[in-house]
């Protein structure tokens, strides 16, 4: 089976290792990978923030980009839910505009044909186990894109859950947005670092020694988070642990303090800096 | 406008000082928690709640586009019955039309039902500069007036409030409305009940005059419905012997029987209860019966401008249930006041920048108040898809371009403001566009990486602030690509 890697302009740039982590996966699973390096974005930045019609262009192009493919694989949540449930809205409303059918037309089928990753794993290879090994404790954030506008459900608990080594936590108040929202994070840095907050104080209470979700976007906000907390939990896209093997492990990130293992109890001078930040 | 909300600072100014109110946030926290979880169970308890969904947000649509005949058909109703029945094109006319209809009973003073739409067009305000004076009689209400503050939910207006700050309103302030509090008054739910009962008690068996809202009118029979949990706003309904309500012309439904979707969705979404304690339906006067003059005054106030928005519209929809507030995030932080509205929360981001429009600083900050992580939507009770809504008004500020205001066509010039970012999507967009220039800026983002700093000056501070940036990675994917997988791949 042959599948495109829609990686997103974020991971291409800022997170290589998660595009490796899928191309590793994937091929181990037998799918012969293909990365058209022709894309770019997805417009989902131009668009959420109310730039329409900069969004189309880039919505256009990304269409052309994939539109060979009969699967197109993305490890972002929210860029999926972008091309599966908005760009087919982009043509309605170009439509609506008296601007015809033609973006219609340009943006159809692409969506249809693109899956996020535990999705691509789970429905279409129809895996739960793919071999992986991560000995290590996790828990796992539910990224809002992909748990509402996708409709992920269990897939990657039970990706999760058959990797040996690995013990899930449960996240209180997993389905809570994390706070990054994209220039959300920016336009109300206040409410969204509040968020933030809150968020990694609940995965550290749930003493994992790692915070996974299937977007990197809302980790960058989580780990940014994190990092200046001096927090010990570290992030992880689910694509890392999963490709995670025996004979290749994943190594877990080396930036930040070393993982230190009663993160359950957070030492009180992280406890008073984080208390002191969003109480 | 009323003058209540002028001059108000943008949502993020508002709410980078409430999100650092310790006492708000907690307050707000363990109250929202707590009736999510429990509208989750309650609705969690019919197999239907998705059609029920679907259904009411039919009826709304039908109703919706063809509002004109509906109100019509009400207006005949409701005098037929013996009411009377006024048209308000804005809050002024409105606030207008009550003045002169209790100045017209001699009356001073009137006692109040839990209402939106009189909080929407700042009535308690008008009538007291008329030397009116307007008595709140649902018991969160009452708790906002007496502190000379502002509601902050729908459903819960003292949301904000813990128990012992409502007994220190009570104790401090009910002396000066009226009967005073007990002495030794405790912060115990049940003492604070029975404080507010024995002052309001008082202004029900005195007060002729009752000014109302409600949650529905039905088309056909002309009869007004309220839903309430304390039996307070019954008194009001009954009692007086002149009762005004102010409407909004979208609480509109045909017939009695579709009432039978929103009486099992509203409870459920807004108190959790299966059914609301107290539903009083009235239709007209009836000798002998509750009060002897009727007067209904529909409310326009940016409604019919937002009817022309086929994207904004769906916000009409809105049976006031407060779900939205309860699961939303922001709404749990940044709390009610830093919407600036009588309509807080998710509802408040799309409603209110379509009735008052988006031209000052608030108005047009208000569509950004939401990371669209979709959870209002979710719980809608009229399935109103809040993220599109807020997404597209987003456009509307930044982009500009048609709308009506006033029941005229006008085009906005896109906000000030956002010059900066403006520039910066169209270039982002140029350069997602011409691959080369994608990936030239990339090789540059990879080659200064070293003296890339995790905190940014300028606006990128409101990132850094409170968090690092991720360090740009020595080899993007593509090189690392390229390098490793020469032969597959497209042409760049
Ligand atoms: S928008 Fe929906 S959830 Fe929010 S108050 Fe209105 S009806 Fe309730």
């Amino acid at each position: 089976m042959r599948a495109a890697l829609f990686l997103t302009c974020v991971n291409d740039t800022l997170y290589p290792d998660t595009g490796r982590a899928v191309v590793r996966l994937l091929e181990r699973l037998g799918v012969e990978v293909d990365f058209p390096l022709a894309q770019t974005c997805c417009g989902q930045a131009h668009y959420n923030t109310g730039y329409r019609h900069e969004a189309e262009p880039l919505a256009r192009r990304h269409a052309r980009v994939f539109r060979d493919y009969d699967y197109v694989v993305t490890p972002s949540g929210s860029c999926a839910a972008m091309v599966r449930d908005i760009h087919p809205r982009l043509g309605g409303r170009a439509r609506a505009e008296g601007r015809g059918d033609g973006l219609a037309r340009d943006l159809t089928g692409t969506g249809t044909r693109t899956y996020e990753l535990t999705e691509f794993l789970v429905d279409v290879l129809g895996v739960t186990d793919v071999g992986a090994y991560f000995p290590h404790t996790v828990t796992y954030h539910p990224t809002c894109h992909g748990l509402r506008m996708l409709g992920l459900g269990d897939r990657p608990r039970r990706l999760l859950e058959a990797v040996r080594g690995l013990e899930l936590r449960e996240l209180a108040g997993a389905e809570e947005c994390c706070g990054f929202g994209g220039t959300f994070a920016v336009k109300n840095s206040d409410v969204s670092a509040a968020m933030g907050a809150d968020k990694v104080a609940n995965a550290v209470r749930s003493g994992a020694e790692v915070l996974c979700a299937a977007d990197n976007s809302c980790l960058m906000h989580l780990g940014g988070t994190i990092a200046r907390q001096g927090t010990a939990i570290r992030p992880v896209h689910i694509a890392e642990i999963l490709a995670s093997t025996r004979e290749e492990p994943l190594r877990l990130p080396a930036t930040g303090a070393p993982v230190h293992m009663t993160v359950g109890r957070p030492g009180t001078e992280a406890r008073a800096r984080r208390e002191g930040t969003h109480r | 406008m009323s003058s209540t909300f002028l001059g108000l600072p943008s949502f993020p100014v508002a709410a980078r000082e409430s999100t650092r109110d310790g006492q708000l946030r907690a307050n707000l926290r363990h109250a929202t928690h707590t009736i999510r979880a429990k509208r989750a169970v309650a609705v969690g308890e019919l197999s239907d709640w998705g059609e029920l969904r679907a259904a009411g947000a039919a009826i709304k649509d039908h109703t919706l586009a063809h509002l004109d005949h509906y109100l019509q058909q009400l207006e005949q109703a409701v005098t037929a019955a013996g009411g009377h029945v006024h048209w308000a094109a804005d809050a002024d006319e409105a606030n207008r039309i009550v003045t002169d209809l209790v100045h017209a009973t001699g009356e001073t003073e009137v006692v109040k039902v839990k209402s939106m739409a009189t909080q929407e067009i700042g009535l308690n305000e008008a009538l007291a500069a008329q030397g009116i004076r307007a008595y709140e009689t649902d018991l969160a209400e009452l708790i906002v007036q007496l502190g000379d503050d502002r509601p902050s939910h729908i459903l819960v207006p003292a949301i904000h409030k813990n128990r012992a700050e409502i007994r220190d309103i009570f104790r401090t302030q009910m002396a000066a409305w009226g009967r005073p509090a007990p002495q030794g008054l405790s912060d115990e739910p049940a003492a604070l009940a029975e404080a507010a009962r024995l002052h309001l008690r008082q202004k029900f068996l005195h007060t002729k005059v009752g000014i109302s809202g409600a949650n529905f009118m039905v088309a056909d029979t002309g009869t007004l419905v309220v839903l309430e949990s304390e039996g307070n706003g019954r008194m009001c309904l009954t009692l007086p012997e002149t009762l005004i309500s102010v409407v909004g012309i979208e609480k509109i439904v045909p017939t009695f029987r579709d009432l039978e979707v929103f009486l099992q969705t509203l409870p459920r979404s807004s108190t959790a209860e299966r059914m609301n304690p107290y539903t009083t339906m009235w239709t007209g006067t009836t000798d002998g019966d509750g009060p002897k003059e009727f007067h209904l005054v529909l409310l326009d106030n940016g409604r019919t401008d937002t009817l022309a928005d086929t994207v904004g519209r769906q916000a009409l929809r809105c049976i006031r249930c407060s779900a939205c507030l309860n699961v939303c995030p922001v709404y749990e932080r940044a709390g009610g006041h830093a919407y600036g509205s009588a309509y807080p929360g998710p509802i408040g981001a799309i409603l209110t920048p379509q009735l008052r429009g988006t031209a000052t600083e608030l108005d047009a900050s208000l569509p950004y108040a939401s990371s669209l992580c979709g959870a209002c939507y979710d719980v809608c009770p009229v399935a109103i898809d809040i993220p599109d809504i807020l997404v597209h008004l987003r456009q509307r500020v930044v982009e500009g371009g048609e709308t009506v205001r006033g029941g005229v066509k006008t085009v906005l010039e896109p906000a000030k403001g956002h010059t900066t970012e403006r520039a910066a999507m169209r270039a982002a967009r140029w350069v997602f566009t011409h691959p080369a220039a994608f990936a030239a800026g990339r090789r540059a983002a990879t080659a200064t990486r070293r003296l890339h700093s995790r905190r940014l000056p300028g606006p990128g501070r409101a990132w850094t602030d409170t968090r690092d940036l991720p360090a740009v990675p020595a080899q993007s994917f593509r090189a690392w690509w390229q390098r490793t997988h020469t032969t597959k791949g497209g042409t760049p």
